[in-house]
């Protein structure tokens, strides 16, 4: 990396100052290891918080193993899932605890994180891009003045060093590579889905509690916290996905796939319109840019076009099988399989040819 | 009750599947895709208007674009907001999301005092789903996104914000920042009389010596991240055709799918 003038780099939160390079150079090198904020929901650490401790040990060895992957809890009582972090990866465990992280607040949580961010001084911050993590990001990334890649979709260390996120634009169409070269951390956020996890083994670890002035809005209140606990399997446990889209046609025929997907031990996933249409209800079956990423086993889509939007959401599934009555769909090319027919005609078939296998 | 609403004109994403990647210049080819209001940017302007219909006050649209993107700024109007605010600069030109919200949080101060802004939670194009909490933070603003309702009583706001595992509600004193989703409303439509009267609408238009943001943070050259190479995913597979009877067929699709280990 060649600097030839004075650059400006911003450490912690609004402090601006001029230096000449060989401070810049140290200030940027005084930024070491990757910190992954591990959230707390349902109580338990969100599995896209363990798959990118994952992600954090395959950069750490990119790194020579000379960085230390910290995982940072933020919350009331979080603490006790530090020996879940040690397991899926982490070397150090940073826990916020306080009475005032009880409810996710975008101020509270933001001071919180870019707090422990400042006293750490992290390389690279790795935060999951679930609803929370996706307000959050933005939120920490500005009050330290620094870059953020959108949902990633591969990180990289070139041979140079240099980090390298990649981000989708224009509904997965396009893949940009993205470098923050002059700011620190570098910070990336992660749907799930996109990297994995790695076997938990049990280890101990070091746990640092951590705290800081929390400033934030008093005219700023929670008033409700509704929990929805799942019924069905998640997605991303599921080994084979049964994916529907529009050209089902109707809730009743909805059915058929349920009944599909659970002679295969599976899961339903679906397409926008067909959440949209109603004969799915449940948010997180809908799959691409605005749902979830999937790498099942096997991928099975029926009636499912094949948009951007959707297929940069299954591409790193094992073996992907899609039935559609256009010979020009899609999603045929990014199938191993394809059957152009009817699914009416094909889907009662399946059913039968598995129950006969039962 | 004065409502800011940020609209970003984008490519339609009707066509995204045709956008192509140019091997040797390695920029993408959009030529002939019509630009639109994001999508979720029309659920911004509508959650606006229909809190002036009740509190009165005014719905001011800011775009940072190009002054080709006039037109788009029009149907905003069309739709029912009170005055534009068109922030365009050559300077201004590879803003990344942080210096996106400095220009806009910039503009927005200039323009006056506002009790609320509202922006979608993401973009169609772009959709780093980034620049509304940003704006609450260069604001120093609360902020919330991911809302699916939304309900003002004229000094406060009560938002609904979806979570992974559900949701949560807050109660927000004035002056705020809010990101919507789909969820939040179904936008009215623009008529033919609401595009009349848009022509009459003030139309402002803000350079950079107009506004002052953090001087820092604006283009390219004052965004941290940095854009390298474009490529197009690769997705490609074999494709290989099975045919026969639906039997057939479905012994095919049930044995390739043991094969791949599924029980
Ligand atoms: C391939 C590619 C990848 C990119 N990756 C990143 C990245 O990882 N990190 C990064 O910081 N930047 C990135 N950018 C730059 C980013 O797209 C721009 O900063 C853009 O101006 C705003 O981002 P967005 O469209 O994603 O906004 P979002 O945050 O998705 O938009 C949310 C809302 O903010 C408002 N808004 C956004 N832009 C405007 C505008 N110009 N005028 C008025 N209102 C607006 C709208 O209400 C919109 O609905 C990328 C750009 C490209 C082309
Ligand atoms: C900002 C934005 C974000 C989006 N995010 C997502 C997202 O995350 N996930 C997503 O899925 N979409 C998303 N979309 C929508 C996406 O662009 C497509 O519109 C959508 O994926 C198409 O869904 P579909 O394939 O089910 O429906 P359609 O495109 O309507 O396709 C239906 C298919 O069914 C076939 N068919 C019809 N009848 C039969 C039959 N009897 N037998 C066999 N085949 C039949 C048809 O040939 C057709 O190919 C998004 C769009 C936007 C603008």
């Amino acid at each position: 990396m060649e600097i030839q003038e004075k650059k400006n780099i911003y450490v912690g939160v609004q402090t601006t100052q001029t230096r000449d390079i060989r401070d810049f150079m140290m200030e940027i090198n005084s930024y070491k290891n990757i910190l992954v904020f591990a959230e707390v929901g349902d109580d338990k650490v969100c599995e896209n918080s363990l798959e990118l401790l994952g992600e954090a040990n395959r950069l750490k060895t990119m790194r020579n193993n000379d960085s230390w992957v910290i995982a940072a809890m933020v919350g009331n009582d979080v603490k006790k899932y530090a020996p879940t972090l040690f397991g899926y990866g982490a070397d150090k465990v940073v826990a916020f605890d306080s009475p005032q992280l009880e409810n996710y607040r975008s101020d509270l949580y933001g001071a919180a994180l870019a707090g422990i961010i400042n006293a750490y001084h992290p390389e690279i911050v790795l935060i999951g891009a679930t609803a929370l993590g996706s307000e959050l990001a933005p939120t920490v990334a500005a009050k330290l003045r620094t870059g953020l890649a959108a949902h990633c979709t591969a990180l990289k260390i070139l041979e140079n060093g240099q980090f390298t996120q990649v981000v989708p634009a224009f509904g997965g169409k396009v893949l940009g590579d993205i470098y923050i070269p002059n700011h620190r951390p570098q910070i990336a956020s992660i749907k799930a889905g996109i990297t994995k996890k790695l076997d938990f083994v049990q280890k101990d670890g070091v746990v640092e509690d951590f705290s800081c002035e929390l400033k934030g809005f008093d005219r700023m209140k929670v008033v409700k916290v509704e929990k929805v606990h799942e019924t069905c399997k998640s997605l991303t446990e599921a080994d084979c996905i049964v994916v529907g889209g529009f050209g089902i046609g109707s809730k009743e025929e909805w059915t058929k796939l349920e009944d599909l997907a659970s002679l295969l031990n599976g899961a339903n996933g679906c397409t926008r319109p067909v959440l949209d249409a109603g004969w799915v209800s449940n948010e997180k079956a809908m799959i691409g840019t605005s749902g979830i990423a999937v790498r099942p086993k096997a991928y099975l889509g029926i009636g499912v076009s094949g948009a951007a939007h959707h297929t940069c959401g299954i591409k790193d599934s094992g073996l992907i099988i899609s039935i559609n009555k256009d010979e020009n769909a899609p999603i045929f090319a990014c199938s191993d399989y394809k059957v152009v027919a009817d699914y009416k005609k094909i889907v009662p078939a399946l059913i039968e040819e598995l129950k006969s296998r039962k | 009750m004065n409502i800011a609403v940020c609209v970003k004109p984008v490519p339609d994403s009707k066509y995204y599947d045709q956008i192509k990647i140019d091997p040797v210049t390695k920029t993408w080819d959009r030529s002939g895709i019509p630009t639109v209001i994001s999508d979720l940017d029309k659920h911004a302007l509508e959650a606006a208007i229909s809190i002036k219909e009740k509190h009165g006050g005014k719905v001011a649209v800011f775009t940072m674009a190009p002054p080709t993107m006039k037109d788009t700024i029009m149907q905003a109007l069309g739709m029912g907001a009170d005055e534009a605010y068109l922030i365009s600069d050559r300077a201004f030109a590879g803003s990344d999301t942080l210096a996106t919200s400095n220009i806009l949080a910039a503009a927005i101060r200039k323009a006056g005092n506002f009790d609320l802004v509202i922006t979608g939670n993401e973009s169609d194009d772009g959709s780093t789903a980034q620049v509304s909490a940003q704006l609450g933070e260069w604001l120093e603003m609360p902020h919330v996104m991911n809302v699916t309702k939304i309900d003002c009583d004229g000094s406060s706001i009560f938002v609904t914000a979806k979570q992974d595992n559900g949701s949560i509600d807050y109660e927000i004193g004035l002056p705020a920042v809010v990101g919507v989703t789909r969820k939040v409303n179904k936008p009215r439509f623009v008529s033919i009389m609401g595009l009349m009267k848009a022509k009459q609408k003030p139309f402002n238009v803000f350079t950079a010596n107009d506004i002052e943001p953090d001087p820092n943070f604006v283009g390219l050259k004052g965004s941290p991240t940095q854009p390298g190479g474009i490529a197009s995913p690769e997705m490609g597979r074999k494709s290989e055709k099975i045919d026969g009877t639906p039997e057939e067929i479905a012994k095919r699709i049930v044995d390739e799918l043991y094969k791949a280990g599924i029980k």
